[in-house]
């Protein structure tokens, strides 16, 4: 699983190969540049040997090599970190553009179904913590590896007995650190999840806050919180603490090795003859030794950065790797537009263990209007779901203009039907942009009678700046009233030939709802439209009327004929006079 | 910054052992090359191979104790880390619990989330860090220093200089992209703003088929997102090789000036090669100072956002306890001369209310949209404070009844069916923990709800999901009016919330409410005059004044604007 990831993410590097070539080149030249400043330093002390004794010329000449060293081993420094920023931030940006557009085409269940918490602190957290990752790996992972061959081949050349002994030896530090990071992993993935749970809580807590304030819930709703704060905190913890370990662990082995550096050359050097080497030899050793150890550091805490990397890579991936919603045809028909809808024994249900609607047929001519009516959670939303394709029917079809519309594109069909929903959902962006939102280059005059049409138009005048007020997304500069006119004006800049209103007058107060129902059945005239009605007004003008009950469309008719069939519908109408 | 020391206070020993601890491990370190110097000076040269021996094993030795003074500093710094991190989140949360409505309308909820998450994280990292290097790095910087004054003067003035020069390099650029960071926030937050909107408005982007216009949004804040972090990075990454320019200029330097002393006879080699190895390691430790404050830097700008939160003032004070008896006064509900203006509004929402309501009675409330009614009910529910005039609970002014005790009064129906993540029961139980199962059921009958609860296979204990997403809006908004009614509060507002109910339900409901306790009194908001018409008291609201209070049948003698309401509705065919 965390190679088929591994796999992944290298494939997202792959458009900036170029950049990593160049910062793999630049990362040699800062390495050679920090070896070789040393080895001048050390030829220039050897020409300094005493009072008198100082080649002045020899030191010059050593002083500007190192000049020039460091100023390319500085400059290639400078470049290498711009290039693995932009390479790392180009990766993140393509992930986060790639997840919102996956959004898109995720089937709407999907998202019915996941909490848009956790998919937020996919989209933030996650990708951070992958790009830090990243960054990290880019950019000590090279200078790592490059420095530690070019010091295994410098300490080869001079005693291969102690250069094989830190060969030997060093890789136990390599095999701590990983051992450590494997043994991480799983908490880092414990971390993640429950900082993503944590995230919707948090989510649905401050988004309810004038509810908890208004029920005096505050201390309870923290107590649910602290409990879920106290799993993320031993989570991290762990987490943490076992990740830091990595630093110690490796350090401790190269301590060891140091020592028997020490030990190893001290022996040659009292042993003396033809293996023995010199003080300055094993001085030089001992410096290399040092420097060998301390990239094997960085790469074992890249490699912990890496891990938790990856485990927040997992998680964008699955869901970059979700199934999309059935693909469209590549043959897709549209008809003439016309308004006709049919169902052919539909069958539906969200699971499979609890049907909801069971072979329903239904002919709607073009221009009827259909009302849907029936006690709440009967499965009115149900049926626009499938309607508007929002959900695809288990067995039997929909025509729209005598074409399944699987056979369409959802753009297509999703078109020939205008939609106001229960849920008053407006955009970011200005009131104008709000109106225009299905037609994005109408005129002035147009939204401005879209809005006339809606009622909107005197409330909008009213606001601050009119028509280029901003619509905060949380809506709390307009009231719901006001934010369903806008819903309608949106829906009546396009009028499309079908409409689709769900409960689409509750939160208007009747004078208002009285001219939008007057501007509605003036839209309605010659289009096919589906209301989820509460209005006996609506009801009674509907061509036909479904009842619907438990998912099933128990009676069909008109007002009339329902009545007198003295059923479910002649229940519920008298009811409403029960009062 | 004063919020994360109180937060560190509660862990004082770990935080002050942490980085002693660390303090000891680098002595140890500093320690090597004088064992080693030690073995090659007294063991090579003396031929003393059994005192080789004896110094490995002090080496030896020596890397153990470092690594266990270390593992016990790194679990006490990742202890105080997620300490501090639980803690803020704890506190933060509980500050925009505190907050009233007035301030969280400043917030937009995405900011809130960030600052919970992602900043708080930063936090975290920023402590776990600062406990392990702060004062190792310095420790190690300022030995080598002194080291360095004591081998020669002259050349260590030197060292000075470089340190104060990498001090400005490492500030400076510090203090350039701590703001920069604070945008990259600031832009992330619009990235996640715009995910949640496309989450949120999936069904009407889709029907809009603007799938494409919302993915080129999110494109732009997402460019300018990285535009951003480029741009940070392009500052930050000047530190290090700069840093490393001035260390090698002060090796260039000491060789330089050093080979003339030693030409003189005022040094000997050996401390050329000293002086060296000190500057190396005060760059060493330099660079994870550096690394540090970096860190330290995106933890400050968290900080900083955490804190613009935690140092929000409610604007409202509630006194601690009620002083008068509110049983006495056979009085619900008083406004006098009430006048209310939204922080930031243009003009006042609510214009000079002035009535009355007896305990036990029914209040009818109607008018247009954004004629004030829901703000109405927030100023009886507190959520704000009137701008002007009193508003009377009981007989007793609203700003001297104890927060928990006014709560506990009321009980409201919010327009907006909201359920938590739970099961039936706990979202049932939100106003009154004590409530018995048989309250739950009594009051989940009264709402019209106890069919569906009863089908679901775990009734009660039937989960919630986030939102109630596994609820369909009429079965929220009939738990939601369970929900008040389990509270038992003397005083229920209902905010339109019959408006995801067909009429049947809607009806069933209102016979219901009618067999509530006498004392209940109850505050209706309506779009409907039918339903409102039994009402003892009906206020029309126009453009936040009141246009009308009494009875059905006076208002439609007296009030215009309630007989335009009213006879709309009949000619649609509501009237009853």
């Amino acid at each position: 699983m965390k190679n088929s990831t591994m796999k992944k993410v290298l494939k997202l590097t792959k458009p900036y190969g170029i950049f990593i070539a160049f910062s793999i080149i630049c990362a040699l030249f800062s390495v050679a540049g920090a070896l070789l400043i040393p080895v001048f330093t050390g030829d220039a002390i050897d020409y300094m040997l005493g009072e008198g004794k100082v080649d002045f010329g020899v030191i010059s000449t050593k002083v500007i090599l190192i000049a020039a060293a460091a100023a390319i081993a500085a400059l290639s420094q400078y470049v290498m970190a711009i290039l693995n920023n932009k390479t790392a931030y180009c990766i993140c940006r393509s992930l986060r553009n790639r997840l919102s557009e996956k959004l898109h085409v995720l089937p709407v269940s999907f998202l019915d179904s996941h909490a848009s918490g956790d998919i937020l602190s996919r989209m933030t957290a996650d990708i951070d913590t992958f790009s830090d990752g990243l960054l990290m790996g880019f950019t000590q992972l090279f200078t790592g590896i490059i420095t530690i061959v070019s010091i295994l081949a410098i300490m080869f050349s001079i005693n291969w007995t102690i250069a094989l002994a830190v060969f030997v030896l060093t890789p136990f530090s390599i095999l701590i650190a990983r051992f450590i990071a494997f043994r991480t992993h799983r908490y880092f993935i414990e971390q993640a999840q429950t900082r993503g749970d944590e995230t919707a809580l948090v989510n649905e807590l401050i988004e309810g806050q004038p509810v908890l304030k208004a029920f005096a819930a505050q201390e309870k709703s923290l107590r649910d919180f602290d409990e879920v704060n106290e799993k993320l905190r031993s989570a991290s913890l762990k987490a943490t603490f076992f990740s830091s370990l990595v630093n110690p662990s490796t350090r401790l082995i190269n301590n060891f090795v140091y020592a028997i550096v020490t030990l190893i050359g001290a022996a040659f050097a009292i042993s003396g003859g033809s293996a023995g080497i010199t003080i300055g030899t094993l001085s030089v050793f001992l410096s290399y030794a040092g420097q060998y150890a301390k990239p094997f550091n960085e790469i074992s805490s890249v490699v912990t950065e890496f891990q938790n990397a990856l485990t927040c890579a997992k998680r964008i991936f699955d869901i970059l790797e979700e199934e999309n919603q059935t693909p469209e045809k590549e043959d897709p028909v549209s008809p003439p537009v016309e308004g006709n809808v049919s169902f052919k024994n539909v069958c539906f249900s969200y699971s499979k263990n609890r049907p909801l609607i069971e072979n329903f047929n239904l002919n709607v001519k073009a221009g009827q209007s259909v009302a849907i009516v029936g006690p709440t959670g009967c499965g009115k939303t149900t049926l626009i779901n499938l309607i508007m394709r929002f959900y695809d029917v288990n067995s039997g079809s929909i025509n729209v203009d005598s074409c399944d519309i699987r056979s369409m594109t959802r753009h297509d069909l999703r078109s020939r039907y205008g939609m106001v929903l229960q849920d008053t959902w407006l955009s970011g962006g200005t009131v104008r942009e709000n109106i225009a939102y299905g037609k994005p280059d109408a005129s002035d005059e147009e939204i401005v009678a879209a809005a006339k049409a809606a009622h909107a138009h005197s409330f909008i005048k009213r606001l601050p700046q009119g028509y280029d007020t901003p619509v905060v997304a949380s809506g709390s500069n307009l009231s719901a009233g006001q934010r369903q006119l806008l819903c309608i004006a949106r829906a009546m800049l396009v009028l499309p030939p079908m409409l689709i209103l769900d409960e689409a007058t509750s939160s208007i107060d009747t004078r208002t709802e009285m001219k939008v129902q007057s501007a509605f059945s003036m839209m309605m005239k010659g289009r096919t439209s589906f209301i989820v009605a509460h209005r006996l007004s609506t009801i009674r003008q509907a061509d036909v009327i479904l009842v619907m009950k438990n998912g099933k469309i128990i009676e069909q008719g008109k007002h009339g004929e329902l009545l007198k069939k003295n059923g479910f519908y002649a229940e519920l109408y008298n009811s409403q006079f029960a009062r | 910054m004063k919020h994360l020391i109180e937060s560190l206070k509660k862990n004082r020993l770990q935080s002050i052992l942490a980085p002693l601890l660390k303090c000891l491990e680098a002595c140890f370190d500093l320690a090597v090359p004088l064992i080693v110097a030690d073995i090659i000076d007294n063991g090579i040269a003396k031929n003393d191979k059994h005192y080789v021996v004896s110094r490995f094993f002090l080496l030896v030795a020596m890397a153990v104790f470092g690594f266990a003074c270390c593992v016990v500093a790194q679990f006490f710094s990742a202890k105080v880390a997620v300490d501090t991190g639980a803690d803020l989140r704890h506190r933060l949360l509980a500050k925009i619990q505190s907050l009233s409505l007035k301030e969280l309308d400043k917030v937009t909820t995405s900011t809130l989330i960030t600052r919970m998450t992602s900043d708080i994280n930063q936090i975290q990292n920023g402590v776990n860090l600062f406990l392990r290097l702060f004062l190792r790095s310095p420790f190690i910087v300022l030995g080598a220093t002194v080291l360095a004054f004591s081998i020669n003067a002259n050349l260590a003035l030197i060292f000075v200089v470089a340190i104060a020069l990498l001090f400005l390099i490492v500030f400076g650029v510090m203090t350039v992209t701590a703001s920069h960071y604070r945008r990259v926030q600031q832009n992330l937050d619009n990235v996640t703003e715009i995910t949640n909107e496309n989450l949120d408005g999936v069904r009407v982007i889709r029907a809009f088929s603007r799938e494409k216009k919302q993915q080129e949004k999110f494109e732009a804040a997402n460019s300018i997102l990285l535009s951003s972090q480029i741009e940070v990075g392009r500052i930050a990454s000047i530190m290090n090789p700069l840093t490393y320019v001035v260390v090698n200029g002060v090796i260039i330097l000491v060789l330089w000036l050093g080979a003339k002393k030693i030409d003189s006879g005022l040094l000997l080699t050996g401390n050329i090669i000293a002086l060296i190895n000190y500057i190396s390691q005060i760059l060493v430790e330099l660079v994870k100072l550096a690394n540090l404050i970096t860190q330290l830097g995106r933890s400050a700008a968290g900080m900083n956002r955490v804190g613009q939160i935690l140092e929000m003032e409610s604007s409202m004070e509630f006194s601690g306890e009620t002083g008068a008896d509110l049983s006495k006064s056979d009085e619900a509900l008083c406004f006098e001369h009430v006048s209310f203006r939204y922080d930031g509004g243009g003009a006042d929402t609510l214009t000079d209310i002035s009535f009355s309501v007896k305990k036990g009675k029914t209040v009818g409330i109607i008018g247009a949209t954004g004629s004030g009614k829901t703000t109405l009910i927030n100023l009886v529910l507190r959520f704000y404070d009137s701008t002007s005039g009193q508003i009377r609970l009981c007989g007793v002014p609203i700003e001297s009844i104890a927060q928990s005790e006014l709560r506990s009064m009321i009980s409201v129906v919010e327009q907006k069916a909201r359920l938590f993540k739970g099961t039936v029961r706990s979202n049932l139980k939100l106003g009154n923990e004590q409530a018995t199962d048989e309250e739950l059921w009594n009051a989940l009958e009264l709402a019209q709800a106890a069919d569906f609860v009863r089908e679901k296979p775990g009734m009660l204990d039937e989960p919630v999901e986030q939102n109630g997403a596994n609820f369909s809006g009429g079965q929220k908004q009939r738990l939601t009016i369970a929900r008040a009614l389990v509270s038992k509060a003397k005083i229920l507002i209902l905010d339109d919330s019959f408006s995801a109910l067909d009429f049947a339900t809607d009806a069933a409901l209102r016979k219901a409410l009618r067999t509530l306790p006498d004392d209940v009194t109850v505050l209706m908001i309506s779009q409907r005059a039918g339903s409102l018409s039994e009402a003892d008291l009906i206020l029309v609201l126009d453009d936040g004044k009141l246009a009308g209070k009494g009875k059905h049948e006076e208002l439609l003698k007296t009030c215009e604007e309630y007989r335009e309401i009213y006879e709309s509705q009949c000619s649609g065919g509501e009237a009853e």
